[in-house]
């Protein structure tokens, strides 16, 4: 599992692996918001939690349909599907190396890009937090999403479509958790249900994805 | 023969127009696409048969 | 083509044919009836005046709603599990069923909450509890569209279906968590029988029966157009 894992990592960083392309991605939304809604301190403030979380989750959609392609095109997925290694570690490993990739440098950047959007300060441990927290639920359900679409060619758009809703419950207390913190209360609750479905989602999704790659590979 | 719908005629005969109109428009897509499917079919069967 | 070697098909359509006239015609009857009954003879509430006659639309289609991808979820279940064709092609024509419920109960529910909200749509819980699930049709069909296969289809949208159905429940308690704090026992109460008094429960249970004769009427003749439409590919396949 470890092989694989690190053999996608290393793909990833390689040059034209896309790794810059999801923070930056993530910078260029952040930065467009201001734009769109206006300048004003009280407004950015206010809707910055949100906008943190759903750039984010963007961010991560852009690199999910890489994460079975390139396999699937030369056939090394079909090898590791024979392999000894059972289809259900390798999804983990593919999901492990997308959120290395891409969930924890835009739980990093955050912060920084929050300046921008006028993010209380006392807010900043719960964006790093919720980040750290709700990333891998977006990097294993993104899998499950790849592995759905991996014979679609140009499947990119219906990755979104299927995965986004997919997205909402973990978007919902992540941006909750954010908001009640920066407004001072006690943000246990939505913490607690968005570490219950990055729990959950981690433990079952792989056996889904597993699934999913065998209809998809036959 | 209309009910005094007060105020709020406007609302309910919107309510009640557009749920109609989905409905038909799902009757009849399809009571279409059944008959020209089933009209190929007899088609093709024809070929075979015939 | 082994499909149409399966007795299933052919039994299947076997029994439908002459069954569906009888859930069409039933479904009409019930359906106008109901209707013309809410509509015409039954009086104002008190709060919400004339809008309450809404209710004859919105409640039966919410209902169906659910209800077309709670049939989607089994049908999905038995295709993996027994690997019936018909049931895989029973979930597919349910989709779109599923999604003019959705989208009737969407309407109705924005057009009635605006002489109560004064805004058609305040992002009420369960009105947007149902914007996710038209969402999740959305993607059900576009998968099935998207591969060609039609087994591999069938297998990779029960799935879909599957992981689809868990999170649309946490989507709901994440969305009622969401917007808990605006809308406490609001006008949507009425949704819940016990509130609806009687005088409108009766033609409400006439419009429930002709929402629901309908939906397996509509389902039926998808299916049965499907089980056509395979039919016709395999016979052209072996032709060409």
């Amino acid at each position: 599992m470890i092989a694989v894992l690190l053999r996608d990592l290393k793909l990833a960083t390689r040059a034209g692996g896309g790794f810059g392309l999801g923070l930056v991605f993530f910078l260029i939304v952040v930065v467009l918001v201001p734009f769109g809604v206006g300048p004003e301190t009280a407004v950015l403030s206010r809707i910055a939690p949100g906008i943190l979380w759903v750039a984010a989750l963007l961010a991560a959609l852009l690199s999910l349909d890489r994460i079975f392609a390139l396999d699937h095109e030369d056939g090394t997925l079909t090898l590791l599907a024979t392999a000894p290694i059972p289809l259900e570690t390798v999804a983990v490993a593919k999901a492990s190396a997308h959120w290395l990739t891409t969930g924890v440098p835009l739980t990093i950047a955050a912060p920084i890009l929050g300046v921008l959007l006028q993010l209380q300060p006392v807010a900043v441990g719960a964006v790093i937090v919720t980040l750290a927290l709700g990333t891998p639920a977006l990097s294993i359900i993104g899998t499950f999403g790849a592995a759905l679409t991996v014979g679609v060619r140009r499947g990119g758009l219906l990755l979104s479509l299927l995965v986004l809703p997919l997205y909402v419950p973990t978007l919902i207390f992540g941006a909750e958790a954010v908001r009640r913190s920066a407004d001072g209360l006690d943000a246990t609750t939505p913490l607690l249900m968005l570490a219950g479905i990055t729990a959950g989602a981690v433990a079952l999704l792989p056996f889904a994805t597993a699934a999913v790659l065998r209809m998809n590979l036959r | 023969m209309m009910p005094d719908l007060g105020k709020y005629a406007v609302e309910v005969l919107l309510a009640y127009g557009v749920s109609i109109a989905i409905l038909l428009g799902l009757i009849v897509l399809s009571w279409r696409q059944s008959r020209a499917v089933k009209r190929q079919l007899e088609q093709v069967e024809a070929r075979r048969h015939g | 083509m082994s499909m149409w070697e399966y007795a299933n098909p052919k039994k299947f359509m076997g029994w439908t044919g002459p069954v569906l006239p009888w859930l069409f015609g039933g479904a009409a009857l019930c359906l106008i009836t109901g209707l013309i009954w809410g509509f015409f003879f039954t009086p104002d509430d008190f709060r919400q005046g004339s809008t309450v006659k809404i209710i004859y639309l919105h409640v039966p289609s919410a209902l169906m709603a659910i209800n077309a991808w709670m049939m989607m979820l089994v049908a999905s279940l038995i295709w993996l599990v027994r690997r019936h064709h018909v049931s895989a092609l029973a979930a597919k024509a349910a989709a779109p069923v599923g999604v003019a419920m959705t989208l009737i109960a969407l309407a109705t529910g924005a057009i009635w909450g605006q002489p109560m909200w004064g805004t058609y749509w305040a992002w009420d819980p369960r009105l947007t509890s149902f914007l996710i699930l038209f969402l999740f049709y959305l993607g059900y069909m576009a998968l099935w569209a998207a591969i060609d296969d039609p087994d591999t289809a069938a297998d990779l949208t029960s799935v879909l279906c599957m992981v689809g159905s868990v999170f649309a429940l946490l989507s709901r308690y994440a969305v009622n968590f969401w917007n808990q704090g605006l809308h406490q026992g609001a006008s949507l109460s009425l949704d819940k029988e016990k509130n609806v008094a009687d005088v409108f429960y009766q033609p409400l249970l006439l419009s429930i029966a002709g929402f629901v004769l309908l939906f397996v009427g509509l389902v039926i003749l998808r299916t049965r157009t499907e089980i056509r439409s395979r039919r016709l590919g395999a016979l052209l396949r072996r032709e060409g």
